[in-house]
């Protein structure tokens, strides 16, 4: 809602400045988006006529002006504008004036001739961004007159960032009545004349839904000119809510609408066949638009209608073929109570936001509709002439007010502060609320002007807010300690985070949406859970993996020079399982680059798949995991793993497949992982068991084996064998070359022996590394001495 | 005697100068060796009297001992030195650079996520979550928001389907702990929201702290209390200024705009601002008891008040952030200045 502050203290004057006057509403929820003067400042700038133009002597391109100011003598004035004509009215800055910019008038001499003064354009003064020559005032401009009081410059421009609930407010009558309540000032009531009725004719009106439209009024009037201009006052007051002057009717239309907030419209009666009807569309109908539109109507919409055809979207936008040209001369008026419910979305469902549809699907004040018809008459009249029927009104079941009880004792509650009941009775009378009073309660009735009151809270709302929020005290807040849950069961995640960031790993977060190709490849989704209305079109499905993220982030910071990147995200994942959204939260990271940063004293190595493996055992230990070869469509064959926790699945991990890499142009392939982040969370709670009291005795065994033999195989077959004393075996080397044969490896391990209570003794040892080695030679494998 | 103060004189002088270890032990043999000079001088005394015998022996022995001195001495002025010159060979240089990996950090949303539920955890919040793709009820009918309600075009909704949205933002938790949890309860529900829009000032994903404390016994000023002390702790400025303005969202009532003091220009107003000198950074008010109602929490008895805050806009204004896209678009060179 924009108005002119001006306009605004026409109804109500309180003793603020414009600054204390936004403040106020501001702090008091109307927020007061912006407070801009209608021009800039600069004085002495009076309406002048040029009398008489002769050439300058000296000069082609200048003249010399005789100008009037209201004075007996006119001014000689130096211009050289190619406007400038004898006759023209201009805006003329005196001597001594000061224009915007600090440009200060003076008397000069401009080559040899004496100038007493300076004819502007708009730009001169600060009106416009540029402008073609002087500023041409309208012909009846009083001379003399200084320009600012001409053109009543002197004026400020309310922005107010209203709130739904606020729209009381988006009628000048309705903003009035709220500086009074806040300011305390005196409110001058909008004087309605009612105008006779000259005109016999009446149009029928039908409201098919009274549910939709519980209140209809219309009128005919006859014989008015169009064509007569909006008054300049008018016009003034409309350009600076920021609304552009059509034509009489549609601007006083317009003008009705922001004084008392009630859109209206304005009907050609030559266009109508028949009567009015208010009815829901059917479905099919088709209306064109004011703005062109053509709009494929159903029975959810309500419309205006006449005999034949539609006639425009009730309370939201007229048609075309039915509005009111500078030729019409039957105009049908109509000013209409639409349901909140009825007009709400929509506007929205044909792309539209009207200034009619922004105040029906807040709320209109009903009690006002037939008034502001009767205004609209009154200025129709005294515009365009013309003669006006009766009313017709059509009237349902219009809202129900009930009266509210408010209790000072809750109010107490709720605010943290006590009123008493004069206090909490003046707010109420300032508001324009009326009540009765039963002893500590207050029966309130709410007005049919605010819509967004109907419950207690509500009014305490309007206490507080009068009251002044900033008048509550702030209170430290005082309740019964009692400790957190704190479960050693559950790592938290911020301990998880830590872990990667030590190992050097920087944490991102991406969109969750995600391109759908990114879907398809990376992860093989083919139904990724696609977003209706997606912001653009490659974030339109949400992710299923946080593998897009990373690497669109990896490919970002490569195309930036970066040549070891190394990142995580957690974060959630989506999927429909059985018609259900599936929301899982993952961790995911990349790795990419030199292993270590680029350093003096260690040789450059590329990170591979074991580098980020040990990072996911470092990231899940003391759990174990197993790694199982398997395939991933966004990872090389083989060169990816399954990752599983106990017998859950709980990730993955691999390089990048060549083919991904070669599509993004990354000279090295990444290494990518992904885990449930659920796993993770997972820590058993601590237990000591007995330290031993020997010292371990090591036996090492190495064995060749061929190459496809996984490594995990062996170690597998080793745990299952009953060797006594055997408290560790891990591998701790693998040699290919010199000594074995091409198509095989050597794998080292370590077994560690151990009783709890003796020194082994060596046939003791020998028996169980013999078990092991027997269980190893089963599996092929052959030792190696 | 004479002899024997000769002796003492030549190994002395002769121990001094010897710069090698092998050699100070050739030395030594000269005097004190089989046939070293102290050596024969001792294997002479049998042929002393029995009288003079004891004064010559304690004198040979007086000499032999400040050779033994000498020699001890100089020994262990070699090794000094050996060690020395084997310390300084070793001596490295201090300023190369360690080896090893570096360290990674944390997203400053991360940062800041982590700060805000430090201070209210101090308070007694707990931290309580809710999914991303949220049913419509609860993102809009729950909380009071009914279809077609002005506030929903507010909210620039993403739609999966006509019953689930991408949650607008983490007030839907609220409901779904109350749908769980008796009061008195006191929660935060920090996490990722969003709308659909997108320029310098708006993402279409950001997050979000939702706030939501149930008792017999709160109230607004104590709303105002929590929230002014969180801001102050938030930007360590005890005399960090704030102010409430009446607002409006349909799950609360009274609801309120929290502003603070520009932390940028300290209120004198500047372009971060918009030259106001204040910052909106929270929606707040008393939960509305038609989202009591929903969960059946008994509104005569029990009051709430319930906040949600941009975590965006705080890091913004807490590290000088000046591009909200930036935490989106995973460039290292912006990252790591928060690590």
């Amino acid at each position: 809602m924009k108005f002119s502050e001006n306009w605004l203290r026409t109804w109500v004057n309180p003793e603020l400045s414009s600054e204390a006057l936004a403040h106020a509403l501001t702090m008091a929820g109307l927020e007061v988006e912006a407070l801009e003067a209608v021009a800039p400042a600069f004085d002495n700038v009076v309406v002048a006529e040029v009398l008489e133009v002769v050439k300058h002597p000296n000069a082609d391109r200048l003249n010399v002006c005789q100008v009037n100011v209201g004075e007996t003598q006119p001014l000689t004035i130096v211009c050289g504008a190619a406007n400038v004509a004898a006759g023209v009215k201009v805006p003329c800055a005196r001597i001594g004036a000061v224009l915007p910019g600090d440009f200060a008038i003076k008397q000069a001499k401009v080559r040899n001739v004496e100038s007493f003064g300076m004819l502007c354009s708009e730009k001169e003064l600060g009106l416009a961004e540029e402008s073609q020559g002087l500023w041409l005032l309208p012909a009846d401009a009083p001379v003399g007159k200084t320009l600012r009081e001409y053109l009543e410059l002197d004026d400020k421009l309310f922005t107010l960032k209203l709130t739904p609930n606020r729209s009381d407010c988006s009628g000048m009558v309705g903003v009035a009545r709220e500086v009074a309540a806040l300011a305390g000032s005196p409110l001058k009531p909008l004087e309605i004349q009612i105008q006779p009725v000259t005109l016999s004719e009446q149009l029928p009106v039908q409201v098919a839904d009274a549910q939709a439209c519980p209140l209809y009024c219309g009128r005919l009037v006859r014989g008015v000119n169009a064509a007569a201009p909006t008054p300049t006052w008018m016009l003034r007051r409309l350009e600076r809510s920021g609304l552009r002057g059509i034509s009489a009717v549609v601007d006083i239309t317009n003008y009705v609408m922001l004084e008392m907030g009630q859109p209206l419209h304005a009907f050609d009666m030559a266009q109508l066949s028949g009567g009015i009807s208010v009815r829901k569309a059917r479905n099919g109908e088709g209306l064109t638009l004011l703005n062109e539109q053509a709009v494929v109507l159903d029975e959810e919409v309500l419309v205006i209608a006449d005999d034949a055809r539609a006639l425009a979207l009730a309370g939201i936008m007229g048609g075309q073929g039915s509005g009111v040209e500078t030729a019409t001369r039957d105009v049908f008026l109509e000013s209409a109570f639409f349901n909140p419910d009825a007009i709400a979305g929509k506007a929205r469902r044909f792309g539209l936001a009207t200034d009619s549809s922004f105040r029906f699907e807040r709320g209109v004040d009903f009690a006002a509709t037939r008034q502001a018809l009767e205004r609209a008459t009154q200025l129709l009249l005294e515009i365009c002439g013309g003669s006006a029927g009766a009313i017709t009104e059509v009237r349902g079941e219009l809202p129900q007010r009930a009266a509210i009880t408010l209790r000072r004792s809750r109010v107490a509650r709720v605010l943290g502060i006590a009123l008493d009941n004069i206090q909490i009775a003046t707010l109420l009378k300032r508001l324009q609320l009326d009540f009765v009073v039963k002893g500590d309660d207050f029966s309130v009735m709410p007005p049919s002007f605010r819509f967004d009151l109907s419950i207690e809270a509500d009014l305490i709302e309007e206490l507080a807010r009068l009251y002044g929020y900033d008048n509550i005290p702030a209170q430290a807040p005082q309740a019964a300690l009692n400790m957190l849950p704190y479960s050693e069961s559950q790592r938290p995640l911020a301990r998880i985070q830590q872990t990667l960031v030590a190992r050097d790993y920087q944490e991102i977060v991406s969109y969750a949406f995600v391109e759908e190709q990114v879907e398809r490849e990376l992860c093989g989704n083919e139904h990724p859970v696609a977003l209706q209305n997606p912001i653009a079109s490659n974030l339109s499905v949400m992710r299923s993996s946080l593998i897009g993220g990373l690497v669109g982030a990896l490919r970002f910071n490569l195309n930036r020079r970066q040549t070891r990147v190394r990142l995580f995200e957690a974060g959630a994942c989506f999927a429909k399982v059985n018609d259900e959204y599936v929301q899982s939260q993952q961790l995911s990271g990349l790795a990419y680059g030199a292993t270590l940063p680029e350093q003096w004293g260690a040789a450059a190595k590329s990170v591979d798949f074991y580098d980020v493996k040990a990072d996911i055992e470092a990231l899940f230990a003391p759990q174990l995991l197993r790694f199982v070869a398997a395939t991933h469509p966004a990872l090389h064959p083989g060169r990816s793993a399954q990752i599983y926790c106990g017998a859950q699945a709980v990730g993955w991990i691999g390089e990048l497949h060549p083919r991904w890499q070669q599509q993004y142009d990354m000279a090295q392939p990444a290494v990518w992982f992904e885990v449930e982040l659920g796993a993770l969370t997972r820590a058993a709670v601590p237990h000591m068991s007995e330290i031993a009291k020997s010292l371990p005795v090591r036996r090492d065994l190495a064995v060749v084996v061929d190459e496809a033999v996984a490594a995990q195989t062996l170690l597998d077959a080793m745990q299952q064998v009953v060797a006594p004393y055997v408290a560790e075996v891990a591998l701790f080397d693998v040699y290919r070359g010199k000594g074995v044969e091409q198509g095989k490896k050597s794998l080292a391990f370590r077994v560690l022996l151990q009783d709890t209570q003796k020194t082994l003794t060596e046939s003791e040892i020998e028996t169980s590394i013999a078990l092991l080695v027997d269980m190893l030679q089963q599996h092929g494998a052959q030792l190696r001495m | 005697m004479q002899e024997l103060q000769q002796i003492l004189d030549q190994a002395l002088q002769q121990f001094a100068v010897i710069s090698d270890e092998a050699e100070l032990e050739q030395v030594k043999a000269k005097y004190l060796g089989k046939e070293g000079s102290l050596t024969v001088l001792l294997k002479g005394l049998g042929k002393l009297s029995a009288e003079e015998r004891p004064a010559a022996g304690a004198r040979i022995n007086q000499v032999k001992q400040g050779i033994e001195a000498a020699l001890q001495q100089r020994r262990d002025a070699l090794q000094q030195n050996k060690l020395e010159q084997k310390l300084a060979a070793e001596a490295l240089d201090v300023t190369l650079p360690g080896r090893g990996l570096g360290t990674g950090g944390l997203h400053p949303v991360t940062r800041t996520l982590e700060r805000i539920e430090q201070l209210f955890h101090s308070l007694g919040f707990a931290t309580a979550s809710g999914p991303e793709i949220e049913r419509d009820f609860y993102n809009f009918t729950a909380l009071n928001i009914p279809e077609n309600h002005p506030a929903r075009a507010m909210h620039d909704t993403f739609y999966i389907d006509p019953q689930h949205v991408l949650r607008t933002h983490t007030s839907p938790v609220q409901v779904r702990y109350m749908e769980t949890h008796q009061p008195p309860l006191k929660i935060i529900a920090p996490g990722r929201v969003y709308r659909c829009d997108s320029d310098v000032t708006h993402s279409p994903m950001f997050h979000q702290v939702e706030g939501l404390w149930i008792a017999e016994e709160v109230s607004f000023a104590m709303l105002k209390g929590v929230l002014a002390d969180f801001m102050q702790q938030f930007f360590e400025r005890e005399d960090l200024a704030v102010r409430f303005r009446p607002s409006f969202f349909p799950f609360t009532e009274p609801s309120a705009e929290m502003d603070i003091a520009c932390v940028m220009c300290n209120g004198t107003g500047c372009r971060v601002c918009s030259h106001t000198g204040w910052l909106e950074v929270l929606g707040s008010g008393m939960v509305h008891p038609n989202v009591l109602k929903h969960v059946n929490i008994d509104s005569e008895k029990y009051l709430g008040f319930a906040f949600g805050l941009g975590v965006e806009r705080l890091a913004m204004l807490r590290y000088g952030v000046n591009d909200l896209r930036l935490f989106y678009e995973s460039d290292l060179r912006f990252l790591k200045q928060f690590n």
